[in-house]
């Protein structure tokens, strides 16, 4: 969560509550929302490290609500971020663990926990799709992020597949 | 069971549902039963369909998925009479089809059985509404019928205006979609896709999904064969060919809520 906030206020100073609404309306209903609470504490956490200030304005009939922006460091921090590329998304450990432990355990068979996988799989398939089909189809990004979950799901059913080939 | 028995006798006849001791509902609309297919290949004996038993339910939607060379497109070409099993039977709609003849198979499949494949097939010196039109001629619907059905399902599916267009005027996506008029203008009981999205980009194949989808709400019965997760997830059941034999059959759906909702699975990091 804390290089997203700071990147947003790469575009100038906000408060708690409009970085949330700038979140939302970026990635759509389809992305697990951070809370309110969440985006305080990183704001706070953020503060404390230098890379970025906050500043209280007083508002008439409601709380205080206090304005960041980025410091030079923040900037930096950003900066950093966008240059580095991205890890890869991990293959799943625990199923691989499953599968290579599976044998001498003598508790579970190893083309049932394909199966077994497969089944899980094609369901999230399933609920991607239906995902797909309510989210907005005019946020690019948001539909963008599904079609990506899809595809790395396609892949891990492809390997299932590899392992079927090699296991059976 | 009693309809087996009384079907064994000869191929041709129709299982009586008195004779039957199961509730109609119970009879799917397509079975098969122990079906194998051994191609020949450089000499060599290929076993692309090892003992395959299926009931596909009326209505229901059914996928097929495994990877290339697992037998899928074999037990579709079986299941539609494109193909002869060496041995095996097959039930459509109760009626014991696999002794058909080559002449019968081309009725059933005027009348009740609808196909589509990767490539179209469409007949690509006709129009487009002449491609439709062709196989509601055959099936003995007057001239003013066919026109009016097809008007009707050109419409749904998006192709009106396209009548006089010849199939290579169309895009990948609406060739298939004028595949999928001539396939359903009789309104078959069965409709069977093999790869219909595997020629078509990310938006042909979303449309195609779409349609499938949307046939099946009304109640349409579809064996779809994809190696295509994403379409396979369209369907209420999947079945995974192995090495031609099925190595899993599950019904999708069933699996109680997850942790954290499906957008868990979106997560990104930073």
């Amino acid at each position: 969560m804390r290089l997203p906030l700071l990147a947003l206020l790469a575009k100038g100073p906000a408060h708690g509550y409009e970085l949330k609404q700038a979140l939302e309306g970026l990635l759509g209903a389809a992305y697990p929302q951070p809370n309110i609470g969440q985006i305080y504490v990183t704001l706070g956490r953020l503060e404390k490290s230098g890379l970025i200030e906050g500043e209280d304005v007083t508002q008439e009939n409601r709380p205080n609500k206090r304005i960041y922006r980025l410091t030079p460091a923040g900037r930096k921090a950003v900066e950093a971020w966008f240059e580095k590329p991205t890890d890869e998304p991990r293959v799943r450990d625990e199923f691989f663990m499953k599968i290579a432990l599976a044998p001498d355990s003598g508790v579970a068979d190893q083309i049932a926990l394909i199966n077994q996988q497969r089944r899980h799989y094609l369901n999230t398939m399933r609920d991607l799709s239906k995902l797909a089909a309510t989210e907005d189809r005019d946020n690019r990004l948001g539909q963008l992020l599904i079609e990506g979950a899809m595809l790395h799901l396609q892949a891990d059913l492809d390997w299932l597949e590899r392992c079927q080939e090699e296991l059976e | 069971m009693n309809r087996e028995a009384s079907s064994a006798g000869g191929a041709d006849e129709i299982a009586s549902p008195a004779a039957g001791k199961e509730p109609t509902e119970a009879q799917p609309l397509l079975r098969g039963e122990g079906l194998v297919k051994t191609y020949q290949a450089e000499g060599a004996a290929v076993r692309a369909v090892r003992g395959v038993d299926l009931r596909v339910g009326r209505g229901e939607f059914l996928a097929v998925t495994g990877p290339s060379g697992a037998g899928k497109s074999t037990l579709l070409h079986l299941l539609g009479g494109l193909d002869r099993p060496d041995s095996g039977r097959i039930w459509l709609d109760g009626r014991r089809v696999d002794g058909y003849s080559e002449a019968r198979w081309a009725v059933l499949r005027r009348r009740s059985i609808g196909i589509v494949f990767q490539f179209f097939n469409l007949v690509s010196h006709l129009t487009v509404a002449d491609n439709v039109d062709l196989p509601a001629l055959l099936a003995g619907k007057t001239a003013r019928r066919a026109r009016e059905d097809r008007a009707e399902l050109l419409a749904d599916l998006g192709l009106e205006g396209k009548e006089n267009s010849t199939p290579g005027e169309l895009s990948g996506g609406e060739q298939q979609r004028v595949a999928l008029a001539r396939a359903l203008v009789n309104h078959p009981a069965l409709l069977l896709a093999d790869e219909p999205a595997g020629s078509l980009d990310s938006k042909g194949t979303r449309e195609v999904l779409r349609l499938l989808s949307r046939f099946h709400q009304r109640g349409q019965t579809i064996v779809l064969v994809t190696h295509d997760a994403r379409m396979a997830s369209a369907a209420d059941r999947v079945i995974s060919l192995f090495d031609g034999r099925i190595v899993d059959d599950a019904v999708l759906g069933r699996e109680g809520p997850r942790r954290g909702g499906v957008s868990g699975t979106l997560e990104l990091g930073g």
